[in-house]
């Protein structure tokens, strides 16, 4: 583990399958199901989006659904990254839009 | 459309302890939650996490694992992960999970949706790097994280119960800079919040930790800006002198508020709570609200704690049994006398944690060029400049420059706006209003609304889904 991270693992999760996913075009492994803002955070990532008023940087803030500073696009539709599983194979881009609203 | 007594939002303390007790009275509970497994903000994941990392985030928060049962009691049926976007009155609710667009009808509706953070506007607050303290205490309890090299700023217990716990986990906070508390005032609530002595005990036994591990504390800070191109790398104020500290990530916190985003869009009734300085819906002894069906229990309807929020949830729950006709009066009240007591005991030592750890006042005043909205990026002088234009409630505001109209729908800005336009104007928050929220409350898209006209019964398919 770098130790140069924003992030430092408290414990390493034992036994957990890990899935490749890519996140703005790098590849990364990372635990089936576990939260996607935290393992992106803890692999040192830290912008999320970028805001569509004047395009500045954002990356989570509450962490609970809350904020939607986490918005990322997943395989073409806008979530939540701190409200996302990670899934195998997951495509992973900043979001650029609002967010959805009808 | 699934039909049930009781349908409750939110898997934290007040809603798994509501649903135990209600599914105990023999009614059929529906709890829904966003979050895959129960415990709330504050417990969050409490049953993985308290056997991995209990002895870092403390008894406190394994309490917590005695009330997840819940999801598994009898009459209970447990809808993790849902999105409630829309509700009514009489006690239907519309959600999304997964794919699936379903609906609930209920004959009593428990909102235990509890507190948001404060938000805490300060130069810099929207650097990658920022997050609340509550978000850095949710990667630890949920992911096993702990930022290495941060600064912990504001007021409140919260902040010294997050700095043990990273002294705890091996990564002590670089310092924490409090924003001006209010010991002397607090003083005169002294008396009462006795009755909640174990509650301060504690506080005192963070702070002896803190001192033992050595971790800097800076008092009376003002003046505070987060400084970073494209991420915030590091905090500059003053206290007894400018100082700065280089950091990767910087927890704000002061205090946290009701979530009222579903109070609000059902249109109940709220007030002003002054000595807390946010509004709560107005509410009887029982959790009732203005809306006859709907009840709210635990920190939405006004901060209380966990522990007051288990309470409250029972309370809530023995007399929605009551109005359903399965207990009688007598027995409501002996069932609920121990709760109510307890509850009393947490409330009475809020006075004094209010008046000691008041929010920061310029996080209250935002300077001009400090974004207040920050899904729109709209600033305090944006805010004021709209009253030079005539504009006086936050409702009309959006129109001027579209604050809270982004997809938080003002959870981060709601407040400071009501504060900043009743500074301006004179005239009260209680009378200067707050935004006005529209379902949908969460954003959904179009195929989630359009399902709802489809002929299909997605509501029974999550329930068997469950079981
Ligand atoms: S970090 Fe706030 S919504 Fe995800």
């Amino acid at each position: 583990m770098k130790t140069d991270l924003p992030f430092e693992p408290v414990a390493r999760p034992e036994g957990v399958r890990h899935v490749t996913i890519s996140f703005d075009g790098r590849d990364y492994d990372l635990p089936e199901g576990a939260n996607l803002a935290a393992a992106l955070l803890s692999l040192g990532e830290r912008r999320f989006r970028a805001t569509p008023v004047s395009g500045a940087p954002r990356g989570p803030f509450c962490m609970m659904g809350a904020c939607f500073d986490c918005l990322v696009d997943i395989d073409g539709v806008t979530c939540q990254a701190c409200m996302t599983e990670i899934r195998e194979g997951m495509v992973i881009l900043p979001a650029r839009g609002r967010g959805q609203r009808p | 459309m699934t039909r049930c007594d009781l349908a409750i939002i939110g898997a934290g303390p007040a809603g798994l302890a509501a649903a135990a007790e209600a599914a105990g009275l023999g009614l059929s509970v529906v709890l829904l939650d966003e979050q895959p497994r129960p415990g709330g903000q504050i417990y969050r994941d409490v049953d993985r996490a308290g056997r991995l990392r209990g002895r870092i985030l403390g008894a406190d928060y394994l309490h917590g694992a005695s009330l997840t049962g819940a999801v598994r009691a009898p009459g209970v049926t447990h809808i993790e992960q849902a999105k409630v976007w829309n509700l009514t009155v009489e006690g239907e609710v519309t959600y999304t999970r997964g794919e699936e667009t379903a609906q609930i009808s209920a004959k009593r509706l428990l909102l235990a949706t509890g507190a948001l953070e404060r938000p805490m506007p300060l130069p810099g607050w929207t650097l990658p790097g920022v997050m609340t303290a509550g978000a850095g205490q949710i990667l630890l309890k949920q992911s096993g994280l702990v930022a290495r090299r941060a600064v912990l700023v504001g007021s409140g217990p919260l902040l010294y119960l997050v700095a043990v716990q990273m002294v705890r986990a091996g990564a002590p906070p670089l310092a924490l800079v409090e924003t001006p508390g209010g010991l002397g005032r607090a003083l005169g609530a002294l008396p009462q919040a006795l009755r909640g002595w174990r509650t301060l005990m504690k506080g005192t036994g963070l702070l002896r930790e803190l001192r033992r591990a050595g971790v800097r504390r800076y008092r009376r800070a003002r003046d505070i800006t987060i400084e970073g191109e494209g991420a915030a790398t590091g905090l500059r104020f003053s206290a007894g002198g400018a100082q700065f500290i280089a950091c990767d990530t910087v927890l704000l916190h002061h205090g946290v508020v009701p979530n009222v985003q579903i109070s609000r869009a059902l249109r109940l009734d709220h007030r002003w709570e002054a000595g807390q300085a946010c509004f709560a819906p107005v509410l009887d002894a029982w959790g009732r609200s203005s809306a006859e069906a709907v009840f709210i229990a635990g920190d939405g309807a006004g901060i209380a704690g966990a522990k007051a929020a288990e309470y409250a949830g029972r309370v809530s729950a023995a007399e929605i049994a009551r109005d359903l006709g399965r207990i009688t009066q007598d027995e409501r009240d002996r069932r609920s006398a121990g709760s109510r007591r307890a509850l009393d005991a947490e409330r009475a030592v809020r006075p004094f944690l209010d008046l000691a750890f008041p929010p920061a006042a310029e996080a209250l005043a935002p300077a001009d060029d400090t974004i207040v909205c920050r899904c729109e990026e709209v600033t305090g002088g944006d805010v004021r400049k709209t009253i030079r234009q005539g504009c006086l409630g936050p409702n009309q505001m959006k129109a001027f420059n579209r604050a809270g109209m982004g997809p938080c729908q003002g959870r981060y800005c709601g407040l400071t706006v009501t504060q900043i336009l009743s500074q301006a104007t004179g005239a009260d928050p209680e009378a200067t209003g707050y935004y006005r929220l529209r379902p949908p409350i969460k954003p959904v898209t179009l195929s989630e609304v359009a399902q709802l006209s489809e002929h299909q019964n997605p509501g029974a398919d999550s329930k068997e889904s469950r079981s």
